[in-house]
This record gives structure tokens, sequence and C-alpha cells, in this order.
């Protein structure tokens, strides 16, 4: 399977996705770090977290899939949401909380 | 020319009214991908080409305008693209991080 159908597989069969470097408990990067903990912070529990630290052809092959050129890449339902600045100020503004309940991911803060 | 040159000369097609380039590569030496020769910068940019863009169309608009930059000279890019609107109701103290 090429690497482009792999990693379509992967945002689409898992509700939340991040490309990261190294493991959501040890990141071997701080904008790695930063996003998995503003996914902590959001409730997020799933999360399939895909090291691309780990397998060379991920690492390439889903900066071609976005057009992004930089590590850390979430996706949520399918959908590439942004790196590691984005994520902040999304959750800063409640964007991120909202798409994650939108996706079911998380229920909804009143 | 050095990098943070080069980031600024490739910024103007955006015809930024400010750019603030800074080299944090000292904060991560040693880690895997400063060995590897990219620096990690933080930019902070204003230009009313950002208006009426979500923050992803505007890093992308950022990552464009970088070109091949972004896959050798710069491992890593923090963003911070502002319109001047934006940015006179912010206070222009960077947060620590």
């Amino acid at each position: 399977m090429d690497i482009q159908d792999v990693i379509r597989e992967q945002v689409s069969s898992n509700p939340v996705v991040l490309y990261m470097k190294g493991v959501p408990q040890m990141p071997q990067c701080g904008f790695s770090a930063t996003a998995v903990q503003i996914l902590k912070a959001c409730g997020v529990s799933q999360v399939f977290a895909v090291n691309v630290l780990a397998d060379d052809a991920i690492r390439q092959g889903i900066k071609e899939f976005s057009n992004w050129p930089t590590i850390p890449q979430l996706y949520i339902g399918g959908e590439f949401v942004g790196g590691a600045d984005i994520l902040r100020e999304m959750y800063q503004n409640g964007e991120l909380q909202q798409m994650l309940a939108d996706a079911g991911v998380v229920t909804a803060q009143s | 020319m050095n990098t943070i040159e080069q980031i600024r000369q490739r910024l103007q097609p955006l015809s930024p009214l400010m750019v603030e380039v800074e080299d944090d590569s000292a904060l991560h030496a040693g880690h895997a991908g400063a060995r590897a020769g990219g620096g990690h910068y933080d930019l902070h940019i204003i230009s009313d080409a950002f208006a009426g863009k979500s923050t992803v169309s505007r890093h992308r608009m950022i990552y464009q305008a970088l070109g091949e930059m972004m896959k050798g000279d710069i491992h890593a890019l923090a963003i911070r693209a502002q319109t001047a609107e934006e940015a006179s109701m912010q206070p222009t103290n960077k947060e620590h991080r």
C-alpha cells in the first residue's frame, strides 16, 4: 500500500490522530509535547499517536499528505487541524474543544 | 546572508508591517533536529495579507513563502501571524515558553 494510502487509512479510521516525535508518554520534541498536553487538557483520552521518528516514510509522507512541512500534525475526523501553535490558539479560544465535541470525542462542557 | 535575513527577505511578498525572527536554536541544542543542522526560530509577523484568513491559511502562506528553507535551514518554526488590527488589540510582549 502506498504511504499516502496508509496515512489516509489512519486518519479516517481514528477520530483523533496525532503525528508526533516520540510517544505521548515521552515526546521527543517540545512542539509535540505541547500538542499532547493540549489534547489532555481538552479531556481527550483516546489518541491514535504515530511516532514519525520510528518510520521515515510516514515522516516524509505526512508532510506531503497535508502539504504542511512540520510535525506535530493533528487530525480530527479525518481533517487536518494544524500544528502546535494552531492547537494552542484554538485551545485558548475554545475552538478545539468545540471541534472535539462536534466529532463526539469529548462531551461538550456546559 | 544568515538564515534570519533570508527568512525576512522571503516573507517580503506578504508585505509585512513587521517581522520579528528570533533564533531559539540554543534552547534545543543537543536534540536530534539540532544536530541535523536546521535551526529553531520564533516568528512574529504582522501583515494585512492575513485579514479574513484562518490561522491554518496564514501558516500555509508563510510556509509557502519560505519554500525550500523549511526543508533545510529551518527545522522548527513557531509562528504568530497577525493583522495590524489584531496586533494592536494584544499586548506586544512575548509570552515565555
